[in-house]
């Protein structure tokens, strides 16, 4: 979940506003009064050193709240130009984040620190310990020479008094791929070689300074023309609003959108082609390894080389249904896709039945996270995202009550497993319920993408096994899932509570059909 | 002793605003007071819609007193306070 409070807040605020503005008369004009609206003259200033600098700020999460890059903005351009530029353009852009690096200068570089609390002790453990050279005593005290300095860490845990700081930038930190990196000038970017869209520095950084560029305005433009816009829900919305997913239909139509599907419809379709996938798989990896056996016996035993398998046996299977994780294969992990699940993502089952149904729709997924923004890129069924923030936003600024709203019931009704989806383990129970036996199942969680869990898989791909004879991993980029994801605004136990309700008095997935 | 009355605002602005944490006081509250304070989710309090003012969402009422911005630990201080004072 997003934790980064006030900074939130105020990027909700500006989502609302754009949202009004649109609605307004005159949208470019408001567009361009919101920073005005929100930092008045003579108010007292929140944040920054002067109300001109808040505006400033605020002006460029503006830009992002209008889908435009803030690193591209040369500070020439008003916000009602900005405003008609986002009415008028057609396409949007594939990069998904934006960083306001006036609001990230205040975040040092990252780097090992001696605070005051040295001591300059006799025993000096922090100088033999360093074994790269970088610690010398000046006046009685330590201090780390940053040339030479690896960021190793040994000094900290060595000292006794614990004087010895690693400083961190919450991004760098939080990213677990090394995407984002605070340059010599002390300005946070993003190398989108290397980004797999997790979203996890915009909930990490404490300055807000990291955003979506946001489609909400493509999305407004797409509800005020004639065309049908259909809504297709994340399962891990269920947690995220209050009243319950029937009521949110009608809010959500009321907000402007002619249809709305859950795409957990779709992730029950997910679940039984995985499970069918995965018995195909166990299926070629026994029927080989008892093909090896026989070859084994005929030949009198044991031969130095090992029967090529590759391609065709594989003792364990992914999941394929978190768009974090599907980037991370791409860009950094090419070596698991053999073990990969190929059955399609519930977004994707649920956009063809949709676009089936109408082809001359717009469908709008509404999404727990900014990963799916990329997935969308490669699914032309797929025509716009929307993160849970922005429709919160949007009810936000239509004054729509959800719990006011009449139920309404979704053309089919989805599995107590597929209303799961959302968090960890969640997926791989979903294809063991799917499974008549289900004891063949062995699941893997990797709850979180995180250095160490993409060595974990790293390994499981060279090596070609899981660990502890499992055989099915189920991979969550989010640390508990969905209900983790950038965007959420509801904390995990809350979410999780809400979605055990909904499936409780949801049916079976044996009795889907 | 009268009972200390919290309201929880779970009106769609209120929950989109940062509501959606303060439902927490439902469990922490009776856990820490026991009986002497009351706390309850309300549908919306109407706040917002009375000058439309959505930048200070979310709402906590206790009493009569209105916590704007409310936070879990913005309502338990105003709490303490209410009972050090009675």
């Amino acid at each position: 979940m997003n934790n980064a409070g006030q900074a939130i807040h105020i990027k909700k605020e500006i989502l609302v506003r754009i949202i009004e503005a649109f609605f307004s008369d005159d949208f470019e004009e408001q567009a361009r009064l919101i920073p005005y609206t929100m930092r008045p003259k003579g108010m007292e200033v929140p944040y920054r050193c002067c109300v001109y600098k808040e505006r400033a700020i605020i002006k460029d999460r503006v830009i992002a709240g209008l889908g435009f890059s803030i690193e591209e903005d040369d500070e020439t351009v008003s916000l009602s130009k900005y405003a008609k530029k986002a009415l008028d353009r057609e396409k949007i852009s594939d990069k998904n984040l934006t960083v306001l690096q006036a609001a990230c200068k205040g975040c040092k570089t990252n780097r090992i620190y001696v605070t005051d609390l040295c001591q300059g002790c006799v025993a000096r453990p922090c100088l033999s310990s360093c074994r790269f050279g970088a610690i010398s005593i000046e006046n009685g005290r330590s201090v780390v020479d940053e040339t030479k300095c690896k960021k190793c860490q040994m000094c900290v845990n060595a000292c006794p008094y614990n004087a010895i700081v690693k400083i961190t930038v919450p991004c760098e930190d939080a990213c677990p791929v090394g995407a984002i990196k605070k340059d010599e000038t002390g300005f946070a970017s993003i190398d989108y070689d290397k980004c797999i869209n997790c979203g996890r520095c915009i909930a990490g950084c404490p300055f807000g300074a990291v955003h979506e560029r946001s489609q909400i305005v493509d999305i407004l433009k797409a509800i005020k023309s004639n065309k049908k816009v259909i809504a297709m829900i994340a399962p891990s919305i269920a947690g995220q609003f209050p009243g319950n997913i029937y009521q949110l239909k009608a809010a959500i139509k009321k907000a402007g959108f002619d249809d709305v599907y859950e795409v957990a419809q779709g992730a029950d379709i997910t679940a039984n082609t995985e499970a069918k996938e995965f018995l195909e798989r166990t299926e070629g990896a026994r029927k080989k390894a008892s093909e090896w056996l026989n070859e084994w016996v005929n030949e009198g035993g044991y031969s130095e080389e090992k029967p090529k398998q590759e391609g065709e046996v594989h003792n364990f299977m992914t999941t394929s249904c978190c768009a974090g994780y599907n980037q991370l294969i791409k860009k950094h992990l090419p070596e698991i896709k053999p073990y990969v699940s190929d059955t399609k993502t519930p977004l994707y089952y649920t956009a063809e039945i949709v676009k089936k149904e109408f082809p001359d729709a717009i469908t709008v997924f509404v999404s727990p996270c900014v990963a799916k923004r990329a997935e969308s890129y490669d699914n032309e069924k797929v025509d716009f995202v929307m993160n849970f923030e922005e429709l919160g936003a949007l009810f936000v600024a239509r004054k729509i009550q959800i719990t006011e709203c009449e139920e309404e019931q979704y053309v089919k009704e989805s599995s107590k497993q597929a209303r799961n989806f959302g968090f960890t383990g969640g997926v791989a129970e979903s294809v063991k319920a799917s499974l008549k036996d289900d004891s063949i199942v062995k699941p893997y969680v990797i709850n979180g993408l995180n250095k160490e869990s993409i060595r974990q898989l790293k390994k499981f791909a060279t090596t070609g096994e899981c660990c502890d004879g499992c055989n099915l991993v189920e991979v969550m980029c989010c640390e508990g899932g969905c209900i983790g994801g950038n965007a959420t605004m509801n904390n995990q136990k809350t979410a999780k509570k809400l979605i055990d309700q909904l499936a409780a008095n949801s049916e079976d997935i044996q009795k889907i059909d | 002793m009268e009972k200390i009355s919290v309201k929880v605002c779970l009106g769609t602005t209120c929950f989109v605003m940062g509501g959606a944490n303060l439902q927490e006081l439902v469990d922490i509250i009776p856990r820490k007071y026991g009986d002497k304070v009351e706390v309850a989710g309300s549908p919306c309090l109407g706040m917002c819609s009375i000058q439309w003012n959505y930048s200070k969402a979310p709402y906590v009422k206790i009493d009569d007193d209105i916590i704007e911005e409310a936070t879990v630990e913005k309502v338990l201080e105003a709490i303490d306070t209410k009972l050090g004072s009675k």
